[in-house]
């Protein structure tokens, strides 16, 4: 009979046997061997009804078309700019997709983004080779101007954001600072330099414990303990 | 003169002690520490990031580049000279065969992981301590891995047939030798390296290989520890 070998949110090496049966379904993360379901990587293993899961705890940020990430300016070309996108491959934002302005022939593109520039985009589009386009036309969507990007695991994006962006928001007005968080694991800070090492801590913090419960209420004691006095 | 015991006092089919710890490099994606007595290996894994020359880059896949390096002062002997050399270049290369048959790259078109491997100190099993670390190294990275790879490596002083050799056994002077580097998938049982230096009979290597077998799933749950208590940290 189907048997589960794993607790709810245990964690699981790559190999591992999750459960053995037909009538369980195998999820993201792992796949069917004959009877068994095993892990196809380390991950946090849910079990959800009939399906096991893996949510992944470490990996770099693989581009998916939706995603709004932070990228760097590392080329300008002849119609358009590349760019690093904090994963395997790099990010093309056409001229067309970059501003409804109007640009003329052989304009100098430097001056819209310039090397080493950091933006807010959207990936519309991700083919099977990896080949990814970028838009700027959005809300949101904007030249990052000042302040400081740090990096951080992409996979704890969704609990540093919070529900709705709840925790992200606690930070801004705890830390007084201006956020914009990338999916791609780079994050924008900009505002008074205590503020903004306030800010990064916070993140960090986060980064750390994103598996424990109540977080969000640990993290507003911790803003709640070392916010500047004024 | 006859082998009846083991310098270090050792079962014979026992291996040296073994440490193993996730996450030791914190700039790297994934990065192990893999010690099996005096031989200390650490691993570090980049990637999947960006490939050139652009001419390796493959479209249908990303490939694995790995990396294995004994540092100056490494072994009991002679000073290693830095740098690449015949011996670490063929060791790179059989580790890279070793780890990819569990790897999946698929996924990552034009890229590559690299994986990096140093030896601050080692007293034979050197390749077999990289491959261990390595593995774990890659699952820390988040890559997709059907399974782990342990290795250890087997053989024969005398007639006597010993499991993980060390230096003054690989290099017993008195009676013939054979070392057997062996490493498997553990929940496969599938082989991924097996190389042999000097010379076995047929039913001797299959007992070595059996005797192995036994030492490489008490490896894996090593392995398995380790890349769970790195984790577990985070999860309380």
């Amino acid at each position: 009979m189907s048997e589960i070998n794993v607790k709810d949110k245990e964690i699981s090496v790559p190999g591992e046997t999750l459960a053995t049966g037909m009538d369980i379904l195998p999820g993201i993360g792992t796949y069917r061997n004959g009877e068994k379901i095993v892990a196809n990587r380390l991950g946090l293993a849910m079990i959800e009804g009939r399906t096991i899961k893996l949510i992944p705890l470490s990996g770099r940020y693989i581009p998916k078309t939706g995603d709004t990430i932070i990228c760097k300016v590392i080329d300008v070309g002849f119609n358009g700019w590349r760019l690093d996108t904090n994963s395997a491959y790099s990010a093309m934002l056409s001229m067309k997709d970059a501003t409804s302005e109007f640009i003329a022939r052989g304009a100098n593109l430097t001056q819209y983004y310039d090397l080493g520039d950091y933006i807010v985009c959207k990936i519309v589009n991700v083919t099977s080779q990896k080949l990814i386009d970028v838009t700027m036309k959005g809300p949101g969507l904007r030249k990052l101007k000042g302040g400081r990007v740090i990096d951080v695991n992409t996979n704890k994006v969704p609990r540093i954001i919070g529900k709705q962006g709840s925790m992200v928001m606690m930070i801004k007005e705890a830390a007084k600072c201006n956020i914009s968080v990338g999916q791609n694991g780079l994050i924008w800070i900009y505002g008074e330099p205590m503020d903004e090492l306030l800010a990064i801590q916070t993140i960090r913090k986060i980064e750390k414990e994103s598996h424990m419960s109540g977080l969000t209420e640990k993290i507003k004691e911790y803003l709640e303990e070392n916010r500047r006095k004024n | 003169m006859t082998y009846k015991q083991r310098i270090d006092g050792r079962g014979f089919d026992e291996a040296r002690p073994i440490e193993a710890k996730v996450g030791v490099i914190k700039r790297a994606d994934g990065s192990a520490m893999f010690k099996i007595g005096n031989t200390w290996a650490y691993a570090a894994v980049y990637g999947p990031r960006n490939l050139h020359p652009k001419f390796l880059q493959d479209p249908q896949k990303g490939i694995l580049r790995c990396n294995y390096n004994m540092m100056p002062f490494s072994s009991s002997g002679e000073r290693v000279r830095p740098g690449g050399s015949r011996r670490s270049k063929e060791i790179s290369m059989v580790t890279e065969k070793a780890l990819l048959p569990v790897l999946d790259l698929e996924e990552y078109p034009n890229s590559v992981v690299d994986v990096f491997i140093e030896l601050p100190q080692t007293e034979a099993g050197s390749r077999c301590a990289g491959i261990c670390a390595a593995s774990m190294a890659l699952a820390d990275a988040g890559l997709n891995m059907k399974d782990l790879v342990c290795a250890v490596s087997v053989g024969r002083v005398a007639d006597k047939l010993l499991v993980d050799l060390d230096y003054s056994e690989e290099s017993y002077p008195n009676a013939p030798v054979a070392d057997i580097p062996i490493a498997m998938m553990p929940n496969s049982g599938k082989i991924t390296l097996l190389q042999m230096d000097g010379e076995v009979k047929k039913e001797e290597l299959m007992k070595l290989l059996e005797m192995g077998k036994k030492v490489l799933t008490d490896i894996y749950e090593i392995q398995k520890n380790a890349l769970k208590e790195k984790y577990h940290e985070v999860e309380e």
